[in-house]
């Protein structure tokens, strides 16, 4: 990897991707390869709907999605086991539809009603589902890097063969925490893996104006690797992870996996790009992750047409759902800032990779 | 019933919940090899390891954060802020990560943060300060503060077996200088107000270190003077400050910590709207003035609540 040519002031040089589409990769069946893009479509397609209801004025605040950057989330989730921990970002969706959390859930989520997964006291993907082994993030960014550092920490003391991941974007590792929690990591050497979500821009702040050098290369610095994949590959990313996963089972300790992508919509839906150079997004629309992996599903025969029209009705009918659901009690504006009794453990999450599916039967 | 400082209380509280609960680790800088700054963790090591105690690179967001992470998967981490005015550094991880966390998603975070607070010897505007009233405006924190060794030990205890995130306030010139008889064994001091002394002309409501300034300063006076210890400022034990209030009718709060929006401001607020029709005078308040605390002894006593000032606001009180 060069790293004293890196020119960060240009758009990230993307890694080139498969040039044998269809050649069958090293862990991943045909359910799997299916179940990919499935989540995919998902996240796209709820993300879609969201919006749209967010112009009609049915979702308060403001929105958020990851629009061109679905294989980051699916990808590197769908690496992780069901005891593993996640701290997922404003634009990984698509972890949360892995680990299992329903498509109704995350409608209401972000119009905040009661049936949503916060209840209404936090909006669009400021959520985090525990009972599937999620924590939800915060908007202080990376601070979910000690946190899931914290959860590696602890799976470490106890000797527990179970990872953390998290994931931040390019603006993120301007921040302090970035450096304390690589520190920490490396230090103890910790199971964690901290996957960038390098999309081209923090906001409106291009990458030449984040940072001098990409920082896939400080990983070396705090005693670890750092790896750079093509963000719009969801079975690069997948590939990545899943290694980075054993390397971590291994006790070898962190890795940082930057998976390199663009955010094709603007910050919020408020956004108008201005600030994107032309050309860059229809670049990038040509890299579209979905119709990548549609394509090599399509090649094994699959009938996409009809999975892209399952995931339709099935983001149809949890619009209505979700749209159905009631409002919250404003009454319990005051409720459950304390916990009391015994802490509820974390869940499982859903881990449906073949690879754990056979370890468990 | 054995005698212990209040430095030995805390050390006693923590090991016992080593020994009793296998999730508890503590984790700071240099608490391991050297014991901690203070002393408190000296000898843990050897008995517990440094698996459970553990010395951490010098990044107090990320012992926050990783106490985070660590309490959500099923520990107990006590971290240790080497002095409170370094909590500064992870204040973010504690307010937006660990205090919201119940509220939004259902999520305990049982960890404690360890404060070592409060000034009197020197220590400069980096070494003396007394941050509880921030953690008592951000929703989702319980803050802690004992001013005698038993209720150290019952209140450090009860914090650690507590499932939220609780700021736990240890002030530095208590450690050494306070001893009192403190029961061996586990038990729990409730977060409720202590009375220190009962009487019935006045009541002086303090917490920390300024109870026993309080407690001398009204020693010696011609009046019944009854000393409210507030032991836990987040909960408020709004029902012992207005019950104090109905027996004396008069009130001074006092505060080690800057005076603008002090614990002390709170609870003068809440007997104002609740209890302004017992009051036989105003609510009067001694307090550090708005400034860093400075490091000159003749500076720092100058700002600092002084025996002497809490007596002549008590004789004002009690001549009205």
């Amino acid at each position: 990897m060069e790293t004293s040519s890196l020119r960060p002031a240009e758009a990230r040089p993307v890694p080139a991707a498969p040039e044998d589409a269809a050649g069958a990769p090293a862990h991943l069946t045909t359910a799997d390869r299916i179940e990919l893009l499935r989540a995919m479509l998902l996240m796209r397609a709820i993300e879609a709907r969201a919006l749209a209801l967010y112009r009609q004025g049915r979702v308060p605040g403001s929105f958020y999605d990851g629009f061109g950057q679905e294989a980051v989330s699916v990808g590197a989730a769908f690496a992780l086991g069901p005891r593993d921990r996640l701290c997922p970002l404003h634009r990984d969706l698509g972890a949360h539809l892995v680990r299992g959390v329903a498509p109704a859930r995350i409608l209401a989520q972000y119009m905040g009603r009661a049936s949503g997964v916060t209840g209404g006291r936090d909006g669009n993907v400021h959520f985090g589902d525990p009972a599937s082994g999620v924590i939800g993030m915060v908007s202080m960014l990376p601070d979910m890097m000690c946190v899931a550092t914290g959860m590696a920490m602890a799976f470490k003391l106890r000797g527990e063969p179970r990872v953390a991941l998290t994931w931040f974007g390019d603006g993120a590792t301007s921040r302090g925490d970035f450096h304390e929690a690589m520190n920490w990591a490396g230090v103890q050497r910790l199971p964690v893996v901290f996957v960038l979500e390098n999309n081209q821009f923090a906001y409106s702040t291009p990458l030449s104006k984040q940072f001098a050098v990409d920082p896939v290369e400080r990983a070396r610095a705090y005693g670890f690797p750092g790896v750079t994949v093509d963000g719009n590959d969801v079975e690069a990313v997948f590939e990545a992870v899943l290694e980075a996963r054993v390397r971590a089972l291994a006790g070898e300790g962190p890795t940082l996996v930057e998976a390199v992508t663009m955010r094709m919509h603007g910050h919020a839906a408020h956004d108008d790009m201005r600030y994107v150079p032309p050309g860059l997004l229809a670049e990038w629309g040509e890299r579209d992750p979905i119709e990548r992996q549609q394509q090599r599903v399509a090649e094994l025969g699959i009938d996409v047409d009809a999975l892209r029209a399952a995931v339709d009705a099935e983001v149809e009918a949890a619009a209505a759902e979700a749209s159905a659901a009631p409002m919250p009690d404003p009454a319990d504006a005051v409720r459950g800032v304390f916990a009391e009794g015994e802490p509820v453990p974390l869940g499982d999450g859903r881990a449906p990779w073949s690879g754990f599916v056979e370890a468990l039967s | 019933m054995p005698t212990m400082t209040y430095l030995e209380a805390i050390s006693d509280a923590l090991r016992e919940q080593l020994r009793a609960d296998e999730r508890v680790f503590v984790m700071g800088e240099d608490v391991s090899a050297f014991g901690g700054a203070f002393k408190v963790t000296d000898g843990f090591v050897e008995e517990f390891g440094e698996q459970r105690v553990i010395d951490t690179p010098l990044a107090e967001a990320a012992i926050i954060g990783t106490a985070v992470g660590a309490a959500v998967v099923g520990m107990r981490p006590v971290c240790e802020m080497q002095f409170a005015d370094f909590v500064a550094c992870g204040f973010d991880q504690l307010v937006n990560v660990a205090g919201k966390a119940h509220y939004r998603f259902g999520l305990a975070v049982p960890i404690v943060v360890r404060l070592p607070s409060g000034g009197g010897f020197s220590g400069g505007p980096f070494h003396s300060q007394n941050p509880e009233a921030w953690f008592m405006h951000a929703p989702g924190i319980k803050v802690l503060a004992p001013s005698i060794a038993e209720d150290a030990k019952g209140l450090l205890t009860a914090a650690i077996r507590d499932p939220n995130p609780v700021v736990f306030l240890e002030h530095k010139h208590l450690y050494r200088r306070v001893k009192g008889e403190v029961p061996p064994g586990i038990y729990e001091t409730p977060m409720t107000a202590r009375v220190a002394r009962e009487g019935s002309d006045l009541t002086v409501i303090a917490y920390g270190a300024m109870v026993h300034a309080a407690l001398e300063a009204t020693e010696q006076l011609d009046a019944s003077v009854e000393v409210l210890d507030l032991r836990s400022l987040v909960p408020l034990d709004e029902a012992a400050i207005l019950a104090s209030v109905a027996k004396t009718s008069k009130v001074l709060i006092v505060d080690e910590a800057n005076e603008t929006c002090a614990a002390g401001a709170q609870v003068a607020a809440l007997i104002a709207e609740r209890a302004f029709e017992q009051l036989d005078g105003p609510i009067r308040r001694v307090a550090t003035p708005d400034v860093p605390i400075p490091f000159s002894p003749p500076l720092e006593q100058a700002v600092l609540p002084s025996v002497d000032r809490i007596r002549d606001a008590c004789r004002d009180l009690l001549d009205y």
